[in-house]
């Protein structure tokens, strides 16, 4: 059933909409763009902040655009002097209620409330009354809540709920003392959030931030008894160009790793290389859980949002969980273990950094399981896509005019299959590709497995290798990975493996991903194609594509680590789970 | 949680029960408040969590929502509950310097509880009694005409020491 046709204009342009579109949407359509600040097209409408007024022929008074049907024969006007007033008016009470400090902000210059403001010819502060007053949440590792700057615009709260199915955040109090925070008014740390950085994301302010690592990176950087290497996760590559001028869906590797060097970093390694291993490791432990029929499905490990959303909502299905550790903290074991041992380092100097597109991976990295006998943590900083550019530009890295750079070797090289890992349903593929020549012991020619590609939240699919059917789920934002484990928990469905990651479209949307370029915006399936598409494109160029066929992998078997699953494979590689207080409501 | 009390009795968590089986359980989370509120006497940290769990609506949409309404409290409340009148009627007739009083002798603000746990004080919007003005409450009695040196006879009716 398609929705009835209509028309209606939009300052004097002839405009084609559907019944029950709204007049943003509308406008949007033909780019027109009206002003906005608590609208997120892609969550619920919340029309709390009025900025998108316009004036509808026969209206009374100006009406928001984000909540306001359009309707046949409309006529509507997007900019007059009583529009820009309104708006203005907005403006400048809400910056009357904030603190006064652009130039100090993590969001400076890239902040929506201060370009909105500037866009408005907001010029002066007329208003110089009491402000709001609020401690700043520095509880947990990964994401900081500095309700000062919140604007109450709700995205935070939207995005927790209808996208995660957290839940976490909630208008407390109100009036003076409306504040959006965690029930109890609890710190992050004490609260359910899962840590993932989808309010950071979506924030049009710095009223969420990363738990910024940069300054100890650049004292690592500059002590000169560490050795300080880095790790750059798969899908830094197709976004990390975005904070540089270039078009989203870039893939921009070599450019990255010679920014690396040029930083100061001792070593580059590929996380890439993690994922091929995690690869061997999973693969192994899904054929004998086959076999014996035990556990299954059996449910990837490789996302810590996705982990800590486990421990707090689902721990009955912990017993599933791939005991992998992530491709991050396997490349960190080994950083301090194997790499160290073979170039005679001292482990207890070497500083492992890791660029993620993650701030859930700030809090799995402080994780206690994930420690060193002698008590650090095997990860010792990790930066986010956006701090890393930013300590690129710190440290005068003119980005576009770098050649491009390798990563350096026996912790660098990997498969296309470690690329496709920042993509939802890449893991699987790569999986797919491995325990498909495993299962069936002989080569496998099906090298793409395009079921389980594609940005949509779920997908289920049978798969036939070499006569043996395999059933697989795939789902990316937490509350469709609630559809597809409701059915697992239920007994509804059976699958024999599930891979799952928290943020919506896998890591290539991740909470830590660079502010989207003008034009796009968070959480824009368009922009997390593009992104994929170039993790796809580097996967495609690659001979080697299975993560098996990896030289490195192989010698690190052979040199180190014995066999997949092994003893020395469970000491480094895999790691143990925990249910945790205070639980999530499904 | 090594505590085994339960927040509220088996006929609260019944009726948590029964709104669970209706269409739009989570509409019914004000009136399980208070219905916990009128048995406790307040929302407790461990009642809240547990309304959440029982009713499974998000601890913060549960808190969100209780820290909404003026009528929820979150303190314990003491033996004894004095609600001063503060209507229009009662405020011109010298309200506010009984309720000074009753501060001064209690040595706490509205809304606080004596460190005894045995007085509240808390204020009202007009009870109607507007003749009697400024009038004072306790546990339901209703004083007239109070002026601040009644207060001490007032209290020590209610068990006030001196």
């Amino acid at each position: 059933m398609s929705a009835k046709q209509l028309k209606l204009v939009i300052d004097d342009i002839e405009v084609a909409a559907k019944e029950g579109d709204t007049i943003m949407q509308a406008a949007d359509s033909v780019g027109v763009r009206i002003p906005r600040l608590c609208y997120h097209p892609q969550l619920s409408i919340l029309g709390a902040c009025r900025i998108c007024v316009v004036e509808v022929q026969g209206q009374r008074n100006p009406v928001a655009a984000c909540t306001f049907p359009v309707a046949d024969g409309m006529k509507v006007k997007t900019s007059s002097p009583l529009l820009r007033k309104l708006r203005r008016d907005i403006v400048e009470l809400l910056l009357d209620n904030h603190p006064q400090d652009c130039q100090t902000c993590d969001r400076d210059g890239n902040c929506e409330l201060q370009n909105l403001a500037f866009s408005l010819g907001v010029r002066e502060r007329l208003y110089e009354g009491e402000r709001k007053r609020f401690a700043r949440d520095e509880s947990s590792p990964a994401v900081i809540r500095d309700p000062e700057k919140c604007i109450l615009c709700g995205r935070c709260i939207r995005v927790c709920e209808e996208v995660q199915g957290v839940a976490n955040l909630c208008q407390q109090h109100r009036g003076f003392l409306n504040v959006a925070a965690p029930g109890h008014d609890d710190p992050m740390m004490d609260s359910v959030c899962i840590q993932c950085g989808q309010c950071i994301n979506v924030c049009p302010t710095a009223a969420f931030v990363e738990n910024n690592s940069t300054e100890e990176v650049l004292e690592a950087l500059a002590n000169p008894d560490m050795h300080v290497v880095v790790q750059t996760a798969p899908s830094i590559r197709a976004a990390v160009g975005e904070g540089f001028g270039y078009a989203p869906g870039t893939p921009v590797t070599g450019k990255m790793v010679t920014a690396c060097r040029h930083m100061g970093f001792d070593r580059v390694f590929d996380t890439n290389f993690g994922a091929d291993l995690t690869i061997i490791e999973e693969s192994a432990e899904f054929l004998k859980r086959l076999q014996t029929g035990e556990r299954l499905p059996l449910i990837t490990s490789c996302s810590p949002g996705w982990v800590n959303f486990m421990e707090r909502f689902y721990p009955e299905l912990m017993p599933h969980a791939s005991t992998c550790r992530s491709p991050m903290s396997m490349m960190s074991s080994l950083l301090k273990t194997y790499y160290a041992e073979k170039n005679g380092l001292d482990p207890k100097k070497v500083y492992v950094v890791a660029v993620m597109p993650c701030t859930a991976k700030k809090f799995e990295a402080r994780r206690p399981e994930l420690r060193t006998p002698w008590g650090a943590p095997y990860t010792d900083a990790v930066l986010t896509t956006r701090e890393f550019i930013w300590l690129a530009k710190c440290l005068g890295v003119d980005f576009r005019r770098l050649p491009d750079g390798e990563f350096d070797s026996a912790l660098g090289m990997s498969s296309g299959a470690g690329d496709i890992f920042g993509a939802t349903g890449g893991v699987m593929e790569a999986a797919l590709r491995t325990a498909c020549e495993k299962l069936t012991g002989k080569p496998c020619d099906k090298l793409e497995f395009t079921e389980v590609r594609g940005v949509q939240g779920v997908k289920e699919a049978v798969l036939q290798i070499n006569g043996i059917p395999v059933s697989v789920g795939v789902a990316n934002g937490l509350n469709n990975a609630k559809t597809l484990l409701d059915k697992v928990v239920s007994g509804e469905k059976a699958f024999h493996i599930i891979e799952i990651m928290a943020c919506p479209g896998g890591c290539v949307a991740g909470g830590g991903q660079p502010y989207p370029p003008e034009g796009t915006y968070v959480l824009d399936p368009e922009l997390t194609k593009l992104r994929s598409k170039a993790l796809y494109s580097i996967d495609a160029a690659k001979k080697l594509r299975k993560s098996h066929e990896n030289p490195e992998i192989k010698a690190l078997y052979a040199d180190f680590l014995g066999e997949p699953n092994g003893h020395k494979s469970h000491e480094l590689l895999h790691t143990t789970y925990a249910a945790r207080e205070p639980r999530g409501v499904r | 949680m090594s505590e085994t009390v339960k927040p509220f009795s088996d006929s609260v968590a019944e009726y948590i029960r029964a709104c669970r089986v209706k269409p739009h359980p989570e509409s019914y989370l004000i009136s399980v408040l208070q219905k916990v509120q009128t048995e406790q006497g307040y929302l407790s940290r461990e009642s809240m969590d547990e309304v959440s769990q029982m009713m499974q609506v998000p601890v913060s949409q549960v808190t969100g929502v209780a820290t909404f309404y003026h009528f929820f409290q979150f303190k314990p409340k003491g033996r004894h509950t004095v609600t001063v009148c503060m209507g229009t009627a009662c405020f011109v007739r010298g309200a506010g310097k009984v309720l000074e009083k009753l501060s001064e002798v209690l040595k706490i603000q509205v809304g606080e509880t004596t460190p005894d746990g045995e007085f509240s004080i808390e204020q009202a919007r007009c009870l109607g009694a507007c003749a009697m003005a400024p009038i004072v409450v306790v546990d339901g009695r209703v004083y007239g005409n109070v002026q601040p040196p009644d207060v001490v006879r007032i209290l020590e009716e209610h068990g006030l020491k001196s």
